[in-house]
């Protein structure tokens, strides 16, 4: 996983509330064994017209949305179902913000699990960042964006950034204690052996 | 020790250490997988040379791209098929070997539906699935959570997970459910309550007397939906009627070790005392059939009601927001909802695809017809379920009021298969989420329960179901 720690880019908007992850990646695209290769079906109903060209009014059809990669979104991003393939879509386009002042709970963790940061930003600031139509600083360390002249700070969970700041790999972690782990099912098949 | 919830116990008994930023590494009992969510996981498994842990800790189960129609002859989309035989692989391969309930086994199903069914699903026990509708275990009093995909990978590789501790918010309803009026209605109306997000970052407790009464696939219907409020756990205490529903279940323990889980299940409910972050009272008594008029389950009300007006609206953006909703629904700002005419009508998936969800449909649909030009779609949660229903003549009374009987499968909750909506089609739904899109690009989902589906189907049109008793 591609760490995070200080990015620069521009931002796309959309700041409505509760962009689910059926708007994000339809269902239809959810078939595919891979994780690459979502990007060009992110938020497919929006932007495609049902002839396949592009809807012109879309923020991701016209700069700075095309060569984004953060998004200024509204409250709850990611609401609804569990699948991956949102991050996924999001990543593989170009985006590894999205910028919110408030996420669902498995969308935010598969996010960071994909190094994407789910970076919390109050919606005055949103608004400020959104209308300054610049390219973003976006330092983690310090959760701090930078706009030009002005500032703003952003609410990240601590586990989160340290997962993010690092790039790292939960599972090896996890492997390399896996004595507690052992020890763990060793009580449990004393105490609950029917499971 | 001070007094604990039932959440904080299941937390408790599942800690294998603390990590850095207030996270913890929960041991993982089961795992449910399906086609959708897992063929990335594996492949992460094989790039990196790691095995399964614990293979018989995981049940796989194919459900959401299969079609509802006769199957013998295989699945048609050479994508869907794709992903379906890549998880028959997977849990072939030697380094996997992950119990698979095959598509034409009797015992295929939602994913949902079969844990339960087949005792898979314990009390006490944590549970996790890559979907986020695994909250619907948690009516047994287990830890049941939807996982993304890098999870469902930790979980295959080590058996855990690194979690944060949700908080405890305790939904007390109480008071007797009026005739007609069931554990959907009370979910959907729970959520217009505290809204899709009011439960993000929470456990949902699920009590009260209306609880307590409620069969276990109510429970699972009330579980189930805990998602759609944004808390990826819903839960209710178990007790008799949880120990009633498991007891010789095919996964479930048997002999002294049954009286041993009962015993300890039995510690499992709240203490005395406990407190929790927030509550909310729910009186039952007076509640109405449900159904939602927007695009998310929040935008709910009942069948008596109207949809907002405009001027209802708090804020501009949320005005901007509810004229977007209700233009996608083709439905006027307030405008009674009764007696808008329905084209689909789908009973079915893991919410309301369980027996007594059939019943309940089959209540209202036996001798009396669907209104014509209404396509009805009755797709049984599993095929133990279908089978049961057979048994009892409920086919005979879909078919005979002109309803489709079809084969397990989430169907059209998601519209991954050969099941969906149509461009403006409107469609009386049990399934849980009427998102833009959801069951079709631009179908329109009105969320109900089987009962007031039933209804739908024979007036044409969103309907009281208590008219019909």
């Amino acid at each position: 996983m591609q760490p995070f720690t200080v990015h620069t880019g521009l931002a796309a908007v959309m700041l409505q509330d509760n962009i689910n992850t059926d708007l994000i990646i339809p269902k239809q695209f959810l078939k595919t064994i891979h994780r690459r290769g979502l990007g060009r079906h992110l938020f497919h109903d929006l932007r495609y017209r049902e002839d396949g060209s592009e809807e012109p009014g879309f923020a991701l059809n016209r700069e700075p949305g095309r060569s984004a990669s953060f998004l200024l979104a509204g409250a709850n991003f990611g609401c609804g179902s569990s699948r991956e393939h949102a991050p996924w879509a999001l990543l593989d386009f170009g985006f590894r913000a999205v910028l919110a002042p408030s996420f669902a709970d498995i969308f935010a963790t598969n996010a960071v699990k994909n190094g994407i940061l789910p970076a919390v930003v109050a919606p005055e600031a949103l608004l400020a960042l959104a209308a300054a139509a610049c390219e973003l600083e976006v330092d983690l360390a310090s959760q701090r964006i930078r706009a030009g002249a002005a500032e703003f700070g952003f609410r990240t969970d601590p586990w989160a950034r340290g997962i993010l700041l690092e790039g790292l790999d939960e599972i090896e972690q996890t492997l390399r204690g896996i004595g507690r782990v052992e020890a763990f099912e060793r009580r449990r098949a004393g105490t609950a052996p029917w499971l | 020790m001070s007094p604990r919830t039932l959440y904080d116990k299941l937390w408790d008994s599942h800690v294998v250490e603390e990590r850095e930023g207030g996270a913890t590494l929960l041991y993982i009992d089961r795992h449910l997988v399906h086609e959708v969510t897992s063929p990335q996981a594996f492949e992460g498994l094989a790039l990196a040379g790691r095995a399964v842990r614990r293979p018989k800790a995981a049940l796989a189960v194919v459900d959401h791209n299969v079609s509802t129609r006769d199957r013998r002859a295989g699945i048609k989309d050479p994508v869907s098929r794709l992903q379906v035989e890549t998880l028959e692989r997977n849990c072939a391969e030697p380094a996997f070997r992950v119990p698979y309930i095959p598509l034409l086994d009797p015992r295929q199903g939602i994913v949902h539906i079969i844990g339960p069914e087949q005792g898979f699903t314990l009390p006490g026990a944590t549970i996790v699935c890559g979907d986020s509708h695994t909250s619907t275990h948690g009516a047994f009093g287990a830890l049941a959570f939807g996982i993304g995909t890098s999870e469902v990978e930790h979980v295959l590789a080590t058996q855990t997970l690194v979690q944060k501790r949700a908080r405890n918010f305790r939904i007390n309803c109480e008071g007797v459910l009026p005739k007609g009026v069931g554990a959907k209605d009370l979910i959907l109306h729970i959520i217009g309550r505290i809204g899709t997000a009011g439960g993000t970052g929470c456990a949902l407790e699920f009590a009260g007397s209306a609880v307590r009464a409620m069969s276990m696939e109510a429970r699972m219907t009330l579980c189930n939906m805990a998602i759609e409020a944004g808390a990826r756990a819903g839960l209710v205490a178990p007790d008799e009627t949880t120990f009633a529903y498991l007891e010789g279940r095919p996964m479930a323990p048997s002999g002294p070790q049954w009286d041993a889980a009962v015993a300890s299940w039995r510690e499992l409910a709240t203490d005395p005392g406990a407190s929790f972050d927030r509550e909310l009272e729910v009186d039952v008594d007076g509640l109405e059939p449900q159904v939602t008029w927007g695009t998310n389950p929040e935008a709910v009300t009942s069948i008596r009601g109207r949809a907002p007006r405009i001027a209802d609206a708090a804020t501009p953006e949320a005005a901007a927001q509810l004229e977007q909703a209700l233009a996608y629904m083709g439905i006027a700002p307030g405008q009674v909802l009764q007696g808008l005419p329905v084209d689909v009508v789908f009973i079915g998936s893991c919410t309301n695809g369980r027996i007594e969800d059939l019943r309940e449909a089959a209540a209202v649909l036996k001798g009396r017809r669907a209104a014509p030009g209404v396509k009805v779609l009755v797709v049984p949660g599993s095929g133990l379920v279908k089978a049961q229903a057979e048994a009892e003549g409920l086919d005979a009374v879909f078919l005979a009021a002109g309803c489709q009987w079809r084969e397990p499968g989430c169907s059209m909750c998601l519209g991954m298969n050969d099941d969906q909506l149509s461009p403006g089609e409107r469609c009386a739904s049990t399934s849980n989420r009427n998102f833009e899109g959801r069951q079709g690009r631009l179908g329109r989902t009105h969320l109900v329960s089987p009962a007031m589906a039933a209804a739908a189907a024979v007036r044409g049109q969103l309907t009281d179901v208590r008219d019909f008793l």
